[in-house]
């Protein structure tokens, strides 16, 4: 890049041959002012504020909350749900990507389908709430107007899963193509079994890649807030939605402290999460590639 | 009021925030100020609560985006008072006592009584404990969370009251949305406009004028107060200490207390608020009686929660109000 840029600018060398001498991390510093701007930045203020009093002294007195019988029916109801909607999600998503590598790599089908799966996967929030209010809510013609649909976790985690499929799709697709055709050529060759093949071979090398995509659906669903607040937003069950009323009750029980605790409460979680991806992803990439 | 309204025009601009055009006729009552003086009105996060107020005024303070006024619910108001201007408007002696801080820190500008509003398919519902009834099924919302919005507290207080409970304990409340809950027909889909249009919440606890057929935006609507059950809320007027534009702030007071026929307090009333100067206006007859009379009818001794008794409502509902209907 430095040196696309010296002869962009027609600048003439100060001797012929010689490279201007610009270190090579010089590169990731937009990317790392970017991630410091909005991601260290936010989550130091975070942590400062979690230990923070009302009065601006220390105080440990945010953690005590997060051991309370109320602060703990948040983070249950947020695990509850990511980890229906994300085992719910990664399986049936994996089925599909496996369909679609199992065609014709240059098909229409399968850039129909990863195509599909990018703008889904970005489908969710509001738009996606009330799209399945609509389609299953007591004013549709349609499905028996599901009444348990309304219930938590199972009736959110069906919408969530709308989104976690085509997320894991785009995820795990390339674990599926690193699979090799001539590892099953061998395993048959020698007389095993598809079975033995998926027991011996394919499942032991998708599995580090299959538990790290479900660990992504996983944060994936953690996050996601716009979605469950207009499914329903008379209760607080999940951590984003508590962290959403203690910023702005109007009833006199708006409380910062405890919403930077519940953050970083979520921070933990998170980066539990994605430590064990990180993991996973390494066992992966030793043979699929 | 001459130099106020000079000094005003000086500024040009007035930041308001939290206030949606279809509530409380703030869309009129912001182009009717906008057009009669010249200023130009910034308004801010419309969906915004009392607290998301507050917190602009804290965030942006000393900025020329901050709120200059706020449109704030009492339980917000009255513990941020030190970020108020005291500020008494001409028409100061129309208010009644009750509903003004004496400095003029904070002063109650429009009102309501909670009701239920219905979709007229259900035909008249004249008791809450129709609602408990097999044709509501999944049927029954609340504006908001009980634990963060003050409408969806007073919807509970108020089915407190009918179940027989005092102001003082707002269990029963909770015990009623609880059976409500049991017998399938508590909606936990949050109403907006969008939910009532679209028949996801044919019923919907909210105050009388967010429950008139012009805000929720459909014609087969009703409004009904239960009898003995007047749970009445007002909202209060503060101004910024630090508001970037002083004057145009104070004239957007005069204009909001003002009882002249384009006045903030009958422009209230014509969207079904109760405007707070509305008795002394009443007796002057300066009031738009045509809107007066549109107001839904209540009975019996209208409730007004003491801070008190609020505040031990919220402490109840944040313990129990997710076990109970979770």
């Amino acid at each position: 890049m430095a040196v696309a840029s010296t002869t962009e600018t027609g600048a003439p060398p100060v001797r012929a041959g010689r490279r201007l001498r610009v270190p090579a991390w010089i590169g990731t510093v937009p990317f790392l002012g970017y991630i410091g701007v909005f991601l260290l930045l936010p989550t130091g203020i975070v942590l400062y504020k979690a230990f923070q009093s009302s009065s601006g002294g220390f105080t440990l007195s945010g953690l005590t909350a997060l051991g309370s019988s109320a602060v703990r029916g948040y983070f249950i109801g947020s695990f509850k749900l990511c980890v229906i909607s994300s085992v719910i999600g990664a399986v049936l998503g994996a089925i599909l990507a496996y369909a679609v590598a199992s065609g014709n790599p240059d098909g229409a089908v399968r850039r129909l389908y990863l195509a599909a799966s990018g703008v889904l996967a970005q489908f969710g929030g509001v738009t996606l709430a009330f799209a399945f209010l609509a389609t299953v809510g007591p004013t549709s013609g349609l499905l028996l107007h599901l009444s348990w649909f309304y219930d938590f976790p199972q009736g959110i985690a069906l919408i969530y899963v709308y989104f976690q499929i085509p997320l894991m799709v785009l995820v795990f697709m390339p674990a599926i193509d690193g699979l090799k055709v001539q590892w099953r050529e061998a395993c048959e060759s020698l007389g095993g079994s598809a079975w033995q093949y998926w027991r011996h071979v394919g499942g032991p090398l998708l599995a580090p890649a299959f538990l790290g995509a479900t660990l992504l659906l996983f944060a994936n669903a953690l996050s996601a807030f716009a979605t469950i607040e207009a499914w329903e937003n008379q209760i607080a069950y999940t951590v984003p939605q508590q962290i959403s009323t203690a910023l702005s009750s109007e009833v006199g029980l708006n409380n910062a402290n405890e919403a930077s605790v519940l953050a970083v409460g979520m921070v933990i979680m998170v980066v539990v999460v994605m430590t064990g991806y990180v993991l996973l992803q390494r066992r992966a990439s030793r043979w699929l590639h | 009021m001459s130099k106020l309204v000079a000094a005003a025009k000086k500024e040009g601009t007035l930041n308001v925030i939290a206030l949606p055009p279809t509530w409380a006729n703030y869309g009129t009552i912001i182009s009717t100020f906008s057009k009669m003086y010249g200023i130009k009105v910034n308004s801010a996060n419309p969906a915004g609560t009392s607290q998301d107020e507050v917190n602009a005024v804290k965030q942006e303070n000393g900025t020329a985006a901050a709120p200059d006024v706020l449109d704030i619910g009492m339980a917000v108001a009255l513990v941020n008072t030190n970020l108020f201007a005291p500020y008494q408007v001409s028409s100061w002696s129309s208010v009644p006592a009750a509903q003004k801080a004496p400095s003029g820190v904070w002063v109650q500008d429009y009102g309501g009584y909670m009701a239920v509003g219905y979709s007229s398919k259900f035909g008249t519902i004249t008791s809450l404990s129709q609602l408990l009834g097999p044709k509501f099924k999944n049927a029954v919302a609340l504006n908001g969370n009980p634990t963060a919005a003050n409408a969806a507290l007073n919807g509970v207080m108020m089915a407190n009251l009918v179940e027989g409970g005092t102001a003082d304990s707002i269990a029963k409340g909770v015990a009623f949305f609880q059976k409500l809950k049991a017998a399938g027909n508590f909606s936990p889909v949050s109403a907006t406009g969008a939910t009532i249009k679209a028949g996801t919440t044919p019923v919907v606890f909210n105050w009388d004028y967010l429950n008139l057929p012009s805000y929720v935006g459909v014609s087969n609507w009703k409004v009904f107060v239960p009898p003995g059950a007047a749970l009445g809320g007002y909202y209060a007027q503060a101004i910024n200490k630090n508001a970037s534009h002083p004057a145009a702030a104070r004239l957007w007071e005069e204009f909001l207390y003002s009882q002249a026929a384009t006045g903030g307090q009958n422009l209230w009333l014509e969207g079904g608020a109760r405007p707070v100067e509305q008795a002394a206006m009443a007796s002057n007859g300066s009031i738009n009686s045509t809107a007066a009379a549109k107001l839904p009818s209540v009975s019996g001794t209208p409730v007004f929660l003491t801070q008190t008794q609020a505040t031990n409502a919220a402490t109840y509902l944040s313990a129990n109000w997710a076990k109970a209907i979770g």
